[in-house]
């Protein structure tokens, strides 16, 4: 596989939100508007990338039967040490990721990927694979959190398009993530599956 | 180089090799940015006191701490007491709301500041605006601060009342603590009698 086959992978054939179903507490938890979405998707994906290549190049120096603790050991270090620099560093971004960065521990995408591709490939694939499937993730985020913002608020990326008196307030709590995510799913199949 | 076989020995020193790998990082990272951490707070924080005392000329004191509240007496430059600033805290929807609150020396509200909050995006989030041109210049002491669902005589934010009431709660609470219970002015007594009266027990 090419790192451009591996990179197309991870947004469409593997998205992991559409057709893995990996991730579901923040996609469901972070989606209320599509800029909040966009943002859990962008940490993730900065995250899966530099765990994707630190475990792919330290790979052979790890026994089987401990990959587990070590790479959770590996990911929640590079969670740990990306939320300090923030804090420190871009307070502005801290503002508007801080509360999603912690999160990034416990989605399973970081570690499936570190399971499932890291593990088997070199470093350079791998750096492709964080940026492919932290793509669609945050592609799939994005979409969720836009169609809840709109049909609950009445806005987009905060710009109001009819106003909040017409939105449906269940769409920006719990169960409209729910409804949304099936019918984007739905919808996601459609358009893939003919093609 | 071949993968390392999974006996005791390798999975032994493996471990303990990333964890301490691990551990000398995140102590250096913190060791570089604590500090920095520390001075953005602190600055968000005088940037927020000056916002809600309404003015920039001012002296902040060093912070006291009553339970869970803390405090700061804010006096102009030439040393005049302004008022004070609090730092409360309640339960809210999602979580923990932190409001930062200015009073004058009569207790009425300068400005308020939401500092943290885990509140529904879209409804409760929208505290930080909401309340801003309902609840300054009112005083926690004589305004009866509860939503108008509950009798008060505050507009609570549409399809969040419990967020509401927090933040009202919030507020009562730290004046009813700091401000009523010090005697800041000559009229501190007054006010603490007016709260005791005045105020029905918002705690349902």
């Amino acid at each position: 596989m090419n790192n451009f086959k591996v990179l197309v992978n991870g947004i469409i054939k593997e998205n992991p939100t559409f057709v893995l179903l990996l991730g579901m507490c923040p996609t469901l938890g972070t989606t209320s508007s599509a800029i909040n979405g966009m943002s859990m998707g962008l940490a993730t994906m900065c995250v899966l990338i530099l765990s994707n290549l630190i475990i792919a190049s330290i790979k052979k120096l790890i026994p089987d039967a401990v990959r587990i603790p070590s790479y959770i050991v590996v990911i929640a270090s590079l969670v740990t040490v990306l939320q300090m620099v923030i804090k420190a560093y871009a307070p502005d971004i801290d503002k508007s990721l801080g509360l999603f960065i912690p999160l990034i521990v416990v989605n399973c995408i970081i570690l499936g990927r570190a399971e499932s591709f890291a593990a088997k490939n070199g470093p350079i694939a791998s750096i492709f694979d964080g940026i492919g499937i932290g793509l669609g993730f945050t592609i799939a985020l994005t979409c969720l959190g836009a169609v809840r913002e709109l049909l609950g608020t009445g806005a987009i990326f905060g710009f109001t398009l009819w106003g909040e008196n017409y939105g449906m307030l269940m769409f920006v709590l719990a169960p409209g993530a729910f409804l949304a995510l099936g019918y984007l799913i739905v919808l996601f199949n459609k358009i893939t599956k003919k093609a | 180089m071949k993968k390392l076989k999974s006996s005791l020995t390798n999975m032994l020193v493996v471990l303990t090799v990333i964890t301490i790998v691990a551990a000398g990082v995140l102590a250096s990272v913190n060791a570089v940015t604590a500090p920095q951490i520390k001075k953005i707070n602190e600055e968000n924080l005088a940037a927020g006191i000056k916002a809600v005392m309404g003015s920039d000329d001012i002296q902040v004191s060093d912070p006291w701490e009553v339970d869970a509240f803390t405090a700061y007496d804010i006096n102009d430059k030439q040393g005049n007491l302004l008022g004070k600033a609090v730092v409360t805290t309640e339960n809210g929807f999602g979580g923990p709301l932190k409001v930062l609150v200015g009073f004058n020396t009569d207790g009425d509200i300068l400005g308020y500041t939401v500092l943290e909050h885990a509140e529904t995006p879209g409804l409760g989030a929208k505290a930080g605006e909401w309340f801003q041109d309902k609840i300054i210049g009112m005083n926690p002491g004589t305004n009866n601060f509860t939503v108008s669902k509950d009798g008060g005589e505050v507009d609570a934010i549409t399809a969040s009342t419990i967020t509401s009431r927090a933040f009202l709660r919030a507020i009562q609470n730290a004046y009813d603590k700091i401000i009523a219970g010090q005697d800041v002015t000559s009229g501190a007594t007054q006010q603490a009698s007016a709260a005791d009266m005045g105020t029905p027990d918002v705690i349902e």
